[in-house]
């Protein structure tokens, strides 16, 4: 049904486009604290994003997803490369002129508790994106600030209680209210369901997928858990150590996944059904540190089948097939 | 000797732990009664706050004091009902007959002791009292939990190793004296997957190996079905069902666990189409409903829901607390209203 709504692959001009973006972070030691080492957290990185579509962003711990979501929200300022919001490169603009695109690129956070001031009341904290961009008079904003916690499901009453007096799936909620209280285009999810008891994860899923039918909202949505982003994703992007080493349809990663790091990642997914058993393969090591990022193909330090060529030439993102609606791309040498 | 004769090393029986706060007196765990048989493992699965861990505590009497209370029950392992023996005996089953894993490594580790010396102590408190063998035998442990070069890592500290393998450092602390018996409390939540797959599959490996048995407790029904014999599904400080993994997944009977397995999003699933919830909350443990307590959230409440139903025996070792169980395993996945 809602499966088929969006065609983002046909669309003309994307909402964002990421070119050869980098963030690196200066590593700073000695008794000098001079940096003489960068934490290569993203290391160029092309994407780009249609109205209306999800791009999923899927990758373990330090792999830098969320540190890219930061760079396309601005929270950092990127060492190199460009973010092109419809049409506009942000990383050029000044504070004052990015302010119009702050409201067009909200962001909701993995941890509810943390992002909401515990001091102000949820009705404050909602209220306060239309103070900054000066919108409407405080009757008007109030009558909004009600409608935003009506949109996403909060209990009446809401407005003058504390974020404290709630659950987890409902603080979710009141981040997810104030993410959309300016009607942005872009949102950027951050492990937006991974602190929530399964019980409630479905009910905020639902959530987004109900406010992006009906607001036409892009998603940025990063996440670990692959199973969460191929359900809300039309795309999906899988990130390791700074690099994506595979893009394609939803359906195509999962049906077909052609990077060995993205087959040990669902193959390491426990599935809730003991009837199957499957072949898993289990990854020896750890992650490279991204201080110091091994040279040629970053996987190939954990890759079953690696070769002596990916120890020293970095593969491409290149198109391995045509996909449904986009090309499906792999940065690996071989056609696994 | 009657600990041999039975094939269950641990059972629990109606097991009751309350805890003070400022609103009273709660039982976070309310008549909790489980086995688990030798060499097999159990899973306990549950969301936040339904007592899964409150019973992992308990069965190795480490309870926040003086908040936390055991009101009544059994906890019979080899024979002894750990709730009434004493300190000192305690003492000497927990950490040697029983091993624990936490959830988050890096607070179960001492960060300025080196890993050798935290995994001697385990030895020096049961083992030996020679420091050099005991540290001999932690290198040794180190190498078995698949620890690469274990005699110079014997020597560094927490922070320089990964989350992994600082989860390996704890499990080697938690196996050093051969338990019968691992309680791991969501040894892998904070872990990635792959990860989480290869810290699962040394535990499997070593279980096999040693023979032991296992409480694996998870909020992650993905796990529960690839690792567990039994599971035990609690809600609320309560059973809701429990029963042989095939058999639960297979024919959920509580109205809690049907809605759990139809609610995660699995990878077969056709893609943004609407997951099925369980709606509402967990009520606060201050503010229980008489009676079942999923039933303010039950698509299948009825009025003699406000009376607890005991737990019914469905099939072989399948015991579920719902007084319309058999409506609910016939209905279709997922089943109850649809949202309005």
């Amino acid at each position: 049904m809602s499966a088929t709504n969006h065609a983002p692959a046909a669309a003309p001009r994307p909402l964002l486009e990421l070119k050869g973006l980098k963030m690196h972070f200066p590593v700073r030691e000695g008794i000098f604290l001079r940096s003489s080492k960068a934490l290569r957290a993203v290391d160029g990185v092309d994407l780009s994003l249609g109205p209306g579509e999800t791009l999923g962003l899927v990758g373990e711990s330090g792999c830098g997803k969320s540190t890219l979501g930061r760079c396309i929200a601005r929270l950092y300022k990127p060492t190199a490369g460009e973010v092109i919001f419809e049409g506009t490169d942000l990383t050029l603009l000044a504070r004052g002129a990015l302010k119009p695109y702050r409201r067009q690129i909200q962001m909701v956070f993995q941890d509810p508790v943390d992002s909401l001031n515990s001091r102000h009341t949820v009705g404050q904290i909602l209220e306060e994106p239309f103070v900054i961009h000066g919108q409407g008079r405080p009757a008007e904003r109030r009558k909004r600030v009600q409608e935003l916690l009506d949109h996403v499901g909060m209990p009446k009453g809401a407005m003058e209680k504390f974020p404290f007096e709630f659950s987890g799936g409902q603080r979710q909620r009141i981040g997810i209210a104030r993410a959309i209280a300016l009607s942005p285009k872009l949102i950027i999810c951050d492990e937006p369901v991974s602190a929530l008891d399964v019980s409630i994860q479905s009910q905020v899923l639902n959530l987004f997928m109900d406010l992006q039918r009906e607001m036409g909202l892009s998603y940025v949505f990063i996440a670990h858990n692959l199973a969460v982003v191929k359900h809300i994703s039309d795309r999906v992007a899988i990130m390791y150590l700074g690099h994506i080493v595979e893009l394609a349809d939803a359906d195509a990663i999962y049906r077909h996944p052609r990077h060995p790091y993205t087959k040990a990642l669902l193959s390491a997914i426990p599935v809730p059904d003991p009837a199957r058993k499957r072949g898993r393969i289990v990854l020896s090591g750890d992650v490279p540190s991204p201080i110091h990022p091994p040279p040629g193909c970053p996987f190939h330090t954990r890759c079953p089948f690696v070769e002596e060529r990916c120890r020293i030439e970095k593969p491409e993102l290149r198109v391995a097939a045509e996909g449904d609606k986009t090309p499906h791309r792999v940065a690996c040498h071989f056609d696994l | 000797m009657d600990s041999n004769a039975s094939p269950n090393l641990l059972s629990v029986r109606d097991l009751v732990v309350a805890f003070d706060t400022d609103k009273g007196e709660v039982r976070a765990v309310d008549g909790v009664s489980f086995d688990v048989p030798r060499g097999k493992t159990l899973g306990i699965v549950g969301e936040s706050g339904c007592g899964k861990s409150v019973t992992a505590f308990s069965i190795m009497r480490l309870l926040p004091q003086p908040a936390g209370r055991i009101l009544g029950g059994k906890i019979l392992f080899e024979g002894r009902d750990l709730i009434t023996i004493s300190d000192d005996e305690m003492h000497a089953i927990r950490g040697n007959r029983i091993g624990i894993v936490f959830q988050e490594p890096l607070s179960a580790l001492n960060p300025v002791q080196s890993i050798g010396r935290q995994i001697s102590e385990v030895f020096l408190l049961h083992k030996t009292s020679d420091k050099a063998e005991a540290l001999k035998m932690s290198v040794e442990m180190l190498r078995h939990v698949g620890i690469p070069a274990p005699e110079s890592r014997a020597a560094e500290f927490p922070h320089q190793l990964s989350g992994g393998m600082r989860q390996r450092v704890v499990i080697a602390m938690a196996l050093a004296c051969k338990p019968s018996l691992l309680v791991a409390d969501e040894p892998t939540t904070a872990l990635d997957v792959t990860i989480q797959a290869q810290i699962l599959e040394l535990l499997r490996e070593l279980q096999a190996e040693m023979g032991m048995s296992v409480i694996l407790i998870t909020h992650d029904l993905g796990v529960i079905a690839e690792n567990c014999d039994n599971v035990v599904v609690m809600y609320a400080g309560r059973i809701a069902e429990r029963g042989p993994v095939d058999n639960l997944f297979s024919q959920p009977a509580h109205p809690y666990t049907k809605g759990l397995l139809s609610s995660i999003p699995r990878l077969e699933n056709e893609r943004k189409t609407r997951l099925s919830t369980i709606d509402g909350l967990v009520p606060a443990l201050t503010e229980m409903p008489q009676g079942c307590r999923f039933q303010n959230r039950c698509p299948w409440a009825i009025d003699r829901c406000r009376e607890q139903p005991p737990l019914e025996t469905i099939a072989k070792d399948h015991d579920v607390a719902c007084w319309r169980w058999r409506e609910v395993v016939e209905a279709p996945a997922p089943a109850g209203r649809e949202k309005p």
